[in-house]
């Protein structure tokens, strides 16, 4: 194995609340290496994008704090870096991509504008290199007639396109890693493969490591070549991803698979047509106790899971599940 | 590729800049376009009216109360036989540079106020909100009254005075835009291309904060004018210019015996700040179209 270009270690995140102080990430650990793709997947509420506002040093201030553990970007501790070093990081060496591409553009500036100004800022480089470093970029990404495409504003964009010209600001500077939160998620079905047909071929040509986060199971299978399942926080599964989603050990992770509906399965009564988690993620005052948080909603469930966090259990090589059935239950 | 291009461009039609659909709003609104003619030409009245009409307003040039009209005297003349058109072409430059630097200031303070207690919350956005609070509660002519009473009465402590009475409006304007636009995802995507606060406030939010903050600079244009005509009207006006206000102010113990000498030229003021509003009304429409009265 290389080494890993991004390691989590024990990250500990408690957010403020009306209540009290949550973990909303409790204890994750991970690894990225470099030209590789890590999924977190998970339903809404588990610390998919928390995680990712972590690593970019974008905790919301004065709410959210990393209590424990290391962010390591190659040797340098993002968690205790200077929020200046952290300014040059962000754009420069992590790159992050967004959920809603209508909105995370702004429309007064055209995107050739919105491309220079992160050369500019973290490469140094002059207007005119950056406006035609700009016009590459957007050939790059596939916008058809980048030279007078960019000039345009992003209304003058489809959602796709906009999704393009973000990823071509998020790749500008060849980040070492690449944060895409949802990044196909309000995006048109045909759309969402072509966005990760070139968030693979772009992976290929730069070396990026990609974190993708999504709650879609197909994008996983897509694009990524690790996964970790999150649940309350906390780490539930984790491994490469042909092997967690063929022969999951978490409960949590074996109804997040049989929520995907599959087309020209057969539908019988051991494989209905949509089966479904009972129960919601629990609310963040619940976050931290020391039982399975998923314990709730699990029908293995026994008083051991309610009373005793279970600790990851190691399957085979890099995949491991956090169950106290995991062991048995093959 | 140019074939492309072309083909695109015939058969999607593209969508206009807003900028120019709030442009073509502006010019199909029947109120806006007459208030704008009519301060084009009180704006043209004042820089070219006293070279087309050299007279001196400080000057007696006839007997006083000359009634407009009579001995060749278009508007007549005031209590000490000054021409009274010449007064006013020359005090519209005066009322009209007031006006615009005062709301200008006032603008620049409010939006400099409003825009860091919008953007940082905690003690700074209390701090700012509470001096702000402070600043509205005032009465603000009075306070005007004892800044330009105090510090002299010359027109750049007028501007002063009036500026710093009357940026609180726009500074609440700003706030709330500031804090709206804030939580929007592409400040949290600066942010995560690293740019810093001072960069994400100027550049990436003001820009966006600024159609309700122009209509507001706009109609403030019209209440500085009414404030310089107040405090003039009072008395507290430099003494070496001629600003409509301070015709009115000249001319008020005379009232009752020529009243052409104080309506004249509050006649003038009630054109300027009401074409004023007509462009600020009509700038609102075209700029801020979801709040459109239908």
């Amino acid at each position: 194995m290389t080494d890993p270009v991004l390691r989590i270690e024990n990250l500990t995140v408690e957010i403020r609340t009306r209540t009290g102080v949550a973990p909303v990430i409790d204890d994750l650990s991970f690894r990225v290496d470099t030209g590789r793709t890590l999924a977190l997947v998970g339903e809404s509420g588990c610390g998919k994008s928390m995680t990712a506002l972590a690593i970019m040093g974008l905790l919301p201030r004065g709410i959210g704090r990393i209590v424990r553990g290391s962010i390591l970007l190659g040797a340098e501790d993002l968690a205790t870096t200077s929020p200046a070093r952290m300014r040059s990081i962000r754009g420069n060496e992590i790159g992050m991509i967004f959920q809603e591409p209508m909105t995370s553009l702004n429309p007064v500036y055209s995107v050739g504008e919105q491309i220079s100004e992160v050369l500019r800022a973290h490469q140094g480089m002059g207007r005119k290199a950056a406006w035609s470093m700009a016009i590459e970029l957007l050939d790059a990404v596939h916008i058809p007639n980048p030279s007078l495409r960019v000039s345009d504003y992003p209304f003058q964009m489809s959602g796709g396109q906009r999704q393009r010209v973000m990823i071509a600001i998020a790749l500008a500077c060849r980040p070492r890693v690449l944060i895409a939160d949802e990044p196909t998620t309000a995006l048109d079905v045909t759309v969402q493969a072509q966005i990760f047909d070139l968030l693979k071929d772009l992976q290929r040509d730069t070396g990026t490591a990609i974190i993708l986060i999504t709650h879609d199971m197909g994008a996983v299978t897509e694009m990524a070549d690790e996964m970790i399942v999150m649940y309350a926080g906390r780490m539930a599964e984790a491994g490469p991803v042909e092997a967690v989603i063929s022969r999951p050990r978490h409960p949590y992770t074996r109804g997040l698979i049989s929520c995907v509906p599959h087309l020209g399965a057969i539908v019988d009564d051991d494989r209905p047509l949509l089966t479904e988690i009972p129960g919601i993620v629990p609310g963040l005052g619940q976050f931290g106790q020391d039982r399975c948080l998923f314990a709730s909603r699990c029908e293995l469930s026994d008083s051991h899971c309610r009373s005793a966090r279970p600790a990851a259990y190691a399957i085979t090589d890099g995949h491991s599940a956090a169950c106290w059935q995991a062991g048995g239950a093959a | 590729m140019t074939d492309m291009a072309n083909h695109d461009a015939t058969t999607t039609p593209r969508p206009r800049h807003p900028a120019v659909e709030a442009f073509e709003m502006f010019t199909r609104n029947l109120s806006a376009i007459v208030g704008l003619v009519l301060l084009m030409l009180i704006i043209l009245g004042a820089f070219l009216g006293p070279m087309l009409y050299p007279t001196d307003p400080f000057e007696m040039v006839w007997a006083p109360f000359t009634p407009p009209g009579q001995e060749g005297f278009l508007l007549g003349t005031d209590y000490l036989g000054r021409d009274l058109l010449a007064a006013l072409l020359n005090g519209a430059r005066v009322t009209l540079l007031v006006g615009a630097s005062a709301a200008l200031l006032s603008v620049c303070i409010g939006v400099t106020v409003g825009a860091l207690s919008g953007y940082y919350s905690g003690f700074v956005e209390e701090a700012l909100m509470r001096v702000t609070e402070f600043f509205q509660v005032l009465p603000t002519l009075l306070f005007c009254m004892v800044i330009v009473a105090l510090f002299g009465t010359s027109l750049h402590m007028i501007v002063l005075a009036i500026g710093v009475v009357s940026w609180t409006g726009v500074a609440r304007i700003a706030r709330s835009e500031v804090m709206r636009i804030k939580q929007l995802e592409y400040v949290l995507a600066a942010r995560a291309s690293g740019a810093t606060h001072s960069q994400i406030i100027l550049f990436t939010i003001l820009p966006n904060a600024m159609p309700p903050i122009i209509v507001q600079a706009t109609l403030m244009v019209g209440s500085a004018i009414l404030f310089e005509a107040s405090l003039s009207f009072l008395g507290l006006t430099d003494p070496n210019v001629v600003s409509w206000g301070q015709v009115i102010g000249a001319n008020r113990q005379y009232i009752l015996d020529s009243s052409f000498a104080v309506t004249i030229p509050g006649l003038a003021i009630f054109v300027t700040v009401l074409a004023i509003s007509l462009i600020g009304d009509g700038l609102n429409d075209a700029l801020n179209p979801k709040l459109r009265r239908r």
